[in-house]
């Protein structure tokens, strides 16, 4: 569904992506982790066309991305940081993607607006809501117009526990429906039970790119957090940030 | 694109800075007719406010909305729609709404007490000068890489366009006295829209007489029908030239 081919990008003198390469496909819940800064924003940004790589291809449904829009019909898309018009309300937000796509309300997805129990808010200004909901209104709009493509940029950061479960739910309703799915966080225990593959990126460079199943086999490992662990200090990439993500995951296990 | 434009408009629309430049143009325009018994003396007045006030706030308001809404750009550039549509979705929004400002707080009191040649020309004037630095800010917003830099270029250009201008303009004028410089003065007005804005309207009045040779030489060209399309064009020129180049630079941007 996603073919990248050789991306680099650079800013000024940061490496930021170096020649990535990566085919992803549908019915796969890709999960893009890293340190901060190593370039997983940056990659979805370049497959949303809000970056633009300096070489390099990428691949959409066996299309190439050039400057035709068109294509992002076929991905939603969750940001880090959602903010929006000050004065809009949450309802007009919704009513005016769904006016720019031209899609009818009951032709829409709407299962987080009502389990996010955005509807009785619908008439707040998004200037007032908290960070937790503007992630609650991103989701949604993610998820709104039912594509085969989602791509996720922290989509638990901020969210309640309930939410965050409501959420999780969601993500796992729609793999079975065989659709893409990529997920940048940096909760490896929420990834754990929805992901298929693990896409490791380090200061712009892919360091590797496993199917879950294999990675744990390999490492003997049954949680993600410990395996990637295992798999980082075994190639020698052993640094600091993994030793305290795994830190955090033993700690939970113990609790 | 309309679509959009109209959910631009109605966010800003409902802003307190809109509300606050429309009363304060009001009160201005209004208070000028009331003080002075000479509706020409006043239409002066008037014509310095526009000149001075309608350049800066155009400016400063259309950067702090561009970086407000900066997330929300995001957002609509993961939608499918091509970056054109949005950036001039956006300034059809800002545009729309700084004219509307500009037509209720100077257009009411103009033509209820001076709806003359001179009237239509400020109005004329005002409405040009506001689509040109709304453009002219778009341009430096895109250019600029954060809002203090983008509010700082735009400081520095409206002192370049109300203040700075002049001077060199006065400067050259003064060097080369010598020489007959009509063609140069004609010129190097029509390099700078509020000069171009100041002399559409003092030509309409009867202290261009004042002006001497120079003035007589205005008043030949641009009262007649070649100066009016001359001006008209000019200020095309200044609305489309800075959009155009906003436009380009935009959608090669890295967002």
């Amino acid at each position: 569904m996603i073919r990248i081919e050789n991306i680099s990008k650079r800013f000024r003198k940061l490496q930021v992506l170096d020649s990535i390469n990566a085919t992803f496909s549908s019915g796969e819940v890709i999960s893009l982790i890293g340190p901060n800064g190593s370039g997983k924003t940056t990659l979805i940004k370049s497959i949303l066309g809000m970056v633009r790589p300096d070489s390099g291809k990428i691949i959409v449904d066996n299309t190439p991305i050039n400057g035709d829009p068109s294509y992002r019909e076929k991905i939603g898309y969750m940001p880090q940081i959602g903010r929006y018009p000050d004065n809009m309300r949450i309802g007009q937000l919704f009513k005016m993607l769904r006016n720019i796509r031209n899609v009818s309300e009951s032709k829409t997805d709407n299962d987080l607006i009502v389990s996010f129990e955005l509807e009785k808010i619908a008439e707040k200004p998004m200037r007032t809501l908290s960070g937790g909901t503007r992630q609650k209104v991103s989701a949604a709009i993610a998820f709104l117009f039912n594509p085969p493509i989602l791509i996720l940029d922290e989509p638990t950061a901020g969210l309640d526990p309930l939410s965050s479960e409501i959420l999780k739910e969601k993500i796992i309703q729609e793999k079975q429906k065989n659709k893409l799915i990529l997920i940048t966080s940096h909760i490896l225990s929420d990834l754990d039970e929805i992901t298929t593959h693990i896409m490791y990126l380090q200061e712009g460079r892919m360091l590797f790119f496993k199917d879950i199943e294999l990675l744990k086999e390999e490492t003997g490992e049954l949680r993600l957090g410990k395996a990637i662990a295992r798999v980082m200090k075994g190639e020698n990439f052993g640094n600091e940030w993994i030793d305290r993500m795994f830190d955090i995951t033993t700690e939970k296990n113990k609790s | 694109m309309m679509k959009l434009s109209k959910y631009v408009l109605y966010d800003i629309l409902k802003n307190k800075i809109i509300i606050a430049y429309t009363l304060f143009l009001f009160i201005v325009s209004l208070s000028m007719f009331q003080m002075e018994d000479n509706s020409s003396k006043a239409m002066l007045s008037l014509l310095n406010i526009v000149l001075i006030v309608l350049p800066l706030v155009s400016l400063i308001f259309t950067t702090i909305h561009y970086y407000n809404s900066y997330e929300f750009i995001e957002l609509m550039s993961s939608q499918p729609m091509s970056r054109t549509k949005i950036i001039l979705s956006e300034y059809a929004g800002v545009s729309i709404s700084l004219l509307s400002a500009f037509w209720v707080g100077v257009g009411l009191p103009v033509l209820l007490f001076a709806a003359d040649d001179t009237g239509f020309a400020l109005l004329f004037s005002g409405t040009c000068l506001s689509l040109v630095f709304t453009s002219i800010a778009f341009f430096a917003s895109v250019l600029a890489r954060d809002k203090a830099r983008g509010i700082g270029l735009c400081l520095l250009l409206w002192f370049y366009f109300a203040l700075i201008y002049d001077g060199i303009v006065l400067l050259i004028l003064f060097t080369f006295s010598d020489y007959p410089l009509e063609k140069l003065t004609l010129l190097l007005t029509a390099l700078n829209p509020i000069d171009l804005g100041r002399i559409f309207i003092m030509l309409k009045m009867d202290i261009s007489a004042l002006m001497g040779y120079t003035g007589a030489l205005y008043k030949d060209f641009f009262g007649s029908s070649t100066g009016v399309l001359f001006t008209t064009g000019i200020m095309l020129i200044w609305i489309t030239l800075p959009l155009w180049l906003a436009e380009r630079r935009f959608k090669k941007k890295d967002l």
